[in-house]
């Protein structure tokens, strides 16, 4: 069960090897968490997280899971919710993909999609369900302000994270009164592996700031958090720039 | 009896939101045998008028069993000073109907609006603790509904009494409890008030009342956010029932000396800002308090409402604190802890915590329910927004605190402990747990808060 500042007791993760949502465990293992799974690919590096976190004092597991596969979902992460009652389910799996190449290789970019969009609808509504049936729950949703407004730069992905936003929206609506809490997060540019390499945008934030503003939206209960905050008044500018001026930004 | 598919609850601190599967509200035994059947997989618990702070009476996804609609009283004896009545019934209801008999109840917290059975599955407590003890040491005898189905007469000094007293509605459904009340002459209290300029002298003068026995019940109200050498300044209040003697003979009390009419404020909004009560408002308030209350008058007379529950007079006055709600953190350390409490009480001082309604007290000898929270000692109540920025961790700290200092905090309050601690605090808790065990084995009775702190 959550405490008083919303802070879970079980966590499941899906997409166990993201930075964001390894931070974020991290973060909540050290306030309450006392049991984590991890749902991911098998990988070395799932299991690695595992111990990370296991060294940190949590009982946690690993799951076989795959965005791919959303025929699989009901069973896999209903086995999960059959272990006991899960206080919060992080939904950070994603791909960012390849612009340049992706736009050449529809094939690929449809793949982007699929994860990003099509997979976490897919476990989105899987969660949300075993959720309400338990009664209570936080669902929180990693979008991206790349959703906010598509860029020639990543639009692909950008058009994923957008379709995912609105469907995170939507469910948390569906949710309301049910003592399920949707919340949707949208960090801007973050750094970490994912992102490495690649040229940040102003307002560039970190794993660390991501997990701590999930931390403070869970005690909130807030429905949608920017990270870094500021990001809200600035989308809020970009999203009613008009075409011709957004395509000049060099952003 | 109805069922209806229920809203998101949570406790009088509005933190940690959940929903029941279920909201059931019986009225007659039946009915409630037939909830508790009808349980489901996810179990069900008992709720009353949800004066608890945190999830005692939240059962996510399961079935809550509104107890308010049980609310008669079955008999009163005017001559022993008892009475018998149904789980449900508020002690307000009570006090109208047995205040113009000259019966009042044996405990009465800081609120009238608390049914019977959650004032014994908490095993309430009130600032006569030292004198009479908790609610439940004046129960004669309850009427309890077991996962079984069974309807079973529970008497005190039994292992199922103790279990239930202070149980938090773990063992079973309270239908229905007889027990003893004390007599008074008037609706009226007479009221000592004086100040004390710091913590030593509040707990001097606490102590000193406590051995002269002249009031039944005494409170000190603390301004948390002085410090320096006014750290720990306070507003004592020291009561007893007033005798019709104390009435002037012109006095209009005189008339209806057992009258109780307690009066009632607008109520607060549904929205207000979080952060109103922040450390400007809650210093200033504070100060005032302080500044108003008079260095020394005794003998006021006060109506029982406005000393014992001035907080019923504003409804939904727990919406001040905004959306996020609050956390009430009570804890006790025993007698010869109070290197423990001083030092505790500078943290919260250290820290700026904005508390409106810090209330310090003393305790007498412990109570038998294995669950009781009450120790012979000291104990300090207060209220905190949760938006305070790491205020989870801080509780956190003091919970070791109160812990390594052999006490504990109260799981009527409670939203927050660290279940690892809970064992620490309260000794009993196998017994508890092994009562439960044999007597609930399918695990009917189940709350958010046994959830949590793996009860």
């Amino acid at each position: 069960m959550k405490d008083a500042f919303g802070i879970p007791q079980s966590l499941l993760v899906l997409g166990g090897t993201s930075e964001i949502a390894l931070a974020t465990a991290r973060r909540l293992i050290a306030r309450r968490t006392r049991t984590v799974w991890l749902a991911g690919r098998a990988s070395p590096q799932l299991d690695l997280a595992a111990e990370a976190l296991r060294t940190q004092g949590a009982d946690v597991h690993t799951v076989d899971f795959d965005a791919l596969d959303p025929e699989s979902h009901a069973e896999v992460l209903g086995k999960v919710f059959a272990e006991g009652d899960i206080d919060m389910t992080l939904l950070a799996f994603g791909v960012l993909g390849d612009q340049a190449h992706d736009e050449a290789d529809p094939p690929a970019a449809v793949r982007v999609a699929q994860t990003n969009y099509t997979g976490a609808v897919s476990a989105g509504l899987v969660c949300a369900a075993a959720m309400q049936t338990q009664g209570h729950g936080s669902l929180v949703v990693l979008s991206s302000v790349a959703g906010e407004r598509a860029r020639r730069a990543n639009f692909i992905y950008g058009s994923s994270k957008a379709g995912l936003d609105a469907f995170a929206q939507g469910l948390g609506d569906a949710m309301y009164g049910t003592g399920v809490h949707v919340m949707v997060v949208r960090p801007g540019f973050v750094r970490t592996r994912m992102t490495a390499g690649r040229e940040e945008t102003p307002l560039a934030t970190t794993p660390e700031a991501v997990a701590a503003a999930v931390e403070l939206g869970l005690r909130r209960r807030s429905e949608t958090v920017w990270v870094p905050g500021a990001l809200r008044v600035a989308m809020s500018l970009l999203r009613h720039l008009p075409r011709p001026l957004f395509r000049r930004l060099p952003v | 009896m109805s069922a209806e598919i229920a809203d998101p609850v949570t406790g009088w601190g509005r933190t940690a939101p959940t929903a029941a599967a279920r909201l059931v509200r019986p009225r007659s035994y039946e009915e409630t045998v037939r909830a508790v059947r009808d349980c489901g997989t996810r179990g069900g618990i008992p709720r009353g008028l949800g004066r608890a702070y945190g999830d005692a009476a939240q059962n996510a996804g399961g079935s809550l069993i509104d107890m308010t609609a049980l609310d008669r009283v079955v008999r009163v004896d005017a001559e022993a000073g008892t009475v018998a009545c149904e789980a449900g019934i508020s002690l307000q209801r009570l006090m109208e109907v047995l205040l113009p008999l000259g019966w009042f109840l044996p405990v009465t917290p800081g609120t009238r609006q608390v049914t019977v059975g959650g004032a014994i599955g908490s095993d309430i407590h009130g600032g006569n603790h030292p004198a009479s003890g908790s609610f439940s040491r004046h129960v004669l005898s309850l009427d309890l509904l077991t996962s079984d189905g069974d309807i079973r007469t529970v008497v005190p000094g039994t292992p199922l009494f103790e279990a239930t007293a202070g149980g938090m509605g773990l063992t079973g459904v309270i239908l229905a409890a007889t027990f003893r009340l004390h007599r008074v002459e008037t609706s009226l209290m007479s009221v000592d008030t004086e100040r004390a300029s710091d913590l030593d002298d509040l707990m001097a003068r606490l102590t000193a009342s406590e051995c002269r026995h002249r009031h039944r019940y005494s409170v000190g109200w603390l301004d948390l956010l002085a410090s320096g050498s006014s750290l720990g300044r306070a507003v004592l209040t020291r009561g007893e029932h007033a005798p019709l003697a104390a009435l002037s003979a012109r006095s209009p009390a005189r008339r209806q000396p057992l009258a109780f009419r307690p009066g009632r404020l607008p109520g607060a909004p549904s929205y207000v800002p979080e952060g109103l009560l922040g450390r400007t408002t809650v210093g200033l308030l504070n100060e005032l308090w302080y500044r108003r209350a008079p260095r020394r008058r005794t003998g006021e007379l006060q109506p029982i409402s406005a000393f014992f529950h001035p907080l019923d007079g504003v409804p939904h006055w727990n919406r001040l604190y905004g959306r996020g709600g609050f956390v009430r953190y009570q804890f006790v350390v025993g007698d010869g802890q109070e290197e423990a409490l001083i030092r505790i009480v500078r943290r919260i001082v250290r820290r700026g915590c904005p508390s409106l309604l810090a209330l310090l007290k003393r305790f007498g000898v412990g109570d038998p329910g294995w669950l009781s929270f009450p120790m012979a000692g000291w104990t300090l109540s207060l209220d905190i927004p949760t938006g305070r920025t790491g205020l989870g961790p801080f509780l956190d700290e003091l919970d070791e605190d109160v812990a390594a200092a052999g006490g504990r905090v109260c799981l009527a309050k409670d939203s927050r402990l660290r279940p690892e601690l809970l064992a620490a605090m309260y000794p009993r808790l196998d017994e508890f747990r092994a009562l439960r065990a044999e007597l609930d084995p399918r695990g009917v009775f189940v709350s958010d808060l046994s959830r949590r702190l793996s009860i």
